[in-house]
């Protein structure tokens, strides 16, 4: 079912009010289409009450909203059961409670962790700390100039100390899709464990966390169309009933004296206090915007949109594309530099233009030192952009130099 | 050329600074950070008797925080290490949006960065010099 009406930007009101915003910073957060805010409101119109406990209509329906949005999780990263979808409040916590929870159980003194030098700060910091507290040695795997990792690069780090592999599926940096089912594969042969980041994955391409066979996955509602507060961590059944809390408090118990508790079944045991309900049914929104849109189209167009940027980029010869020199290896992200300007500059240079990117280390600073730039400048799209605004975007990146007082 | 995007006088301070380099008669150093930014400088001077006689600066940044810099250092070369202090509380209160007319004067070229006042974003860029100067300072009396 594809419904290319979905695709448009009248379908969101942020475009509305401001009619001549040029948004290019989606791999940061996307805009929000109406369904989705009015699907949240509508909630806390006619059906809010604090979920899973109370023992009356409007509890029920507010618990039914809850675990309708598990199932369309589940069905969008088609995992086996609900029992894999934890709730959290976005990407980042669903790592940390991967490191916290799973990490501690089974990483001992001794053992290694191996993460992408390329990996966000959030699956980066979880891993530093667990191996410092643990007294594991962390490891990094590094790219190629042109982002890419592969399977050799993955087979001669892994040792058989490793007990545990992060990696992002896209980075947020290079928008290069890694072969996450190759890797899930080498590491379990190997004994290891891989945590795969999906924030920049799962809202760009379809994603089978049951094919790709990953350990863990985290991902963020907010990056796609959904509310600010959100996430997921998936993860595989035997591995969760393993694990301890990672929050405690209401709702993950089962029962408690002074002296000890059992916890919830699955996947309460993760989600202390009372849950982000609203949050959930605009996820559910925006999976359901995501589905009747289709995803096969989704990646169609941002690809198109890419390709369309990518070609008018490189023909600018002080801009500095940062990872492949083929446009359909950067998922919608294109981070660059430009000879002599600081990407503070740039950003602020496209701000008066009216096109908002991002500028700064994107939270990589480890793969900007080892890139040896201290920052970049990153446009990063989405369905809803068009033409029109990458023509805007390359308008003004062509006058940056002059602006900045460079002749010529 | 189009127009200069942060006017005449930021972009030629940027382009062609006159104290970025590292003098090697400097008796105080101290290095500042914006560390969301990654400006990242390292301020140099001479002090001698209470008087900065000479100074520089090294490092990265964006064209506000290099070109404060060099502005910085064209202003408090030569002045007491009162007047620089001084000088740091007025650009202060210009990046607040509170100077008097007859104490922008005193800044000079630095008033250059007024318009910061209207730039959120990039008050953390323009101060972040003065901020080492302090700290040098401050460093350096004990």
């Amino acid at each position: 079912m594809m419904n290319k009406e979905l695709l448009k930007k009248e379908n969101f009101p942020v475009f509305a009010k401001y009619k001549g915003l040029c948004y290019l910073d989606s791999a940061a957060t996307t805009q929000k289409p109406a369904r989705v805010l009015d699907a949240v409101r509508r909630y806390y119109e006619e059906e809010n009450a604090n979920p899973l406990r109370g023992l009356y209509e409007l509890s029920v329906k507010a618990t039914e909203a809850y675990e309708n949005a598990r199932e369309a999780v589940r069905g969008f990263i088609n995992a086996k059961s609900v029992k894999e979808i934890i709730f959290t409040r976005n990407a980042t916590e669903s790592l940390n409670l991967a490191a916290y929870s799973f990490g501690r159980l089974i990483v001992n003194e001794g053992d290694e962790i191996l993460v992408c030098v390329s990996e966000h700060h959030s699956d980066l910091l979880p891993w530093q700390m667990l191996a410092k507290e643990k007294g594991a040695a962390l490891k990094y795997l590094e790219p190629t100039d042109e982002g890419e990792y592969t399977a050799d690069m993955l087979k001669a780090a892994l040792t058989d100390k490793t007990k545990i592999f992060a990696i992002a599926q896209v980075s947020n940096v290079f928008g290069r899709v890694n072969p996450i089912k190759e890797f899930a594969d080498i590491c379990h042969k190997n004994g290891t464990y891989i945590v795969c980041d999906g924030a920049q994955s799962v809202p760009h391409m379809a994603v089978d966390v049951s094919d790709l066979g990953v350990d863990f996955l985290a991902f963020s509602g907010h990056k796609m169309c959904a509310p600010m507060g959100i996430g997921v961590l998936y993860g595989k059944v035997k591995l969760l009933e393993k694990m301890p809390p990672f929050l405690s408090g209401g709702e993950m118990i089962e029962y408690v004296t002074r002296e000890g508790a059992t916890y919830a079944e699955l996947p309460h045991k993760f989600e202390a206090g009372t849950v982000n309900v609203g949050g959930a049914v605009g996820l559910k929104a925006a999976i359901d915007y995501y589905n009747e849109l289709g995803i096969e189209l989704i990646e169609k167009r941002e690809r198109e949109l890419t390709r369309y940027a990518f070609e008018k980029m490189r023909e600018i010869p002080f801009v500095n594309i940062i990872g492949s020199k083929r446009a359909d290896e950067h998922g919608g992200i294109i981070s660059f530099t430009i000879e002599g300007v600081h990407p503070h500059d740039i950003a602020a240079i496209f701000d008066a233009d009216g096109v908002a990117i991002r500028a700064g280390h994107h939270c990589a600073q480890p793969l900007h030192q080892y890139l040896g730039v201290p920052s970049s400048a990153r446009m990063s799209l989405a369905f809803y952009n068009d033409e029109r605004d990458i023509d805007r975007f390359i308008d003004t990146l062509k006058t940056i130099r002059g602006r900045m007082g460079y002749g010529g | 050329m189009a127009d200069s995007f942060y006017g005449e006088v930021l972009a030629d301070h940027n382009l062609h600074p006159l104290h970025r380099e590292r003098i090697d008669a400097a008796n105080f150093v101290c290095k500042g950070l914006n560390p969301t930014c990654g400006d990242d400088i390292e301020l140099q001077l001479k002090i001698d008797d209470g008087v900065i006689t000479d100074g520089s600066f090294t490092g990265i940044g964006c064209a506000i925080s290099q070109a404060s810099a060099d502005i910085m250092l064209e202003l408090i070369i030569g002045k007491s290490v009162d007047e620089a202090r001084r000088l740091k509380e007025l650009f202060m209160k210009m990046i607040a949006g509170e100077i008097a007319d007859d104490e922008l004067d005193e800044l000079e070229e630095a008033g250059a960065l007024q318009s910061i006042s209207k730039m959120p974003a990039r008050v953390k860029c323009a101060t972040l010099s003065w901020k080492t100067m302090e700290k040098l300072l401050d460093d350096a009396l004990q």
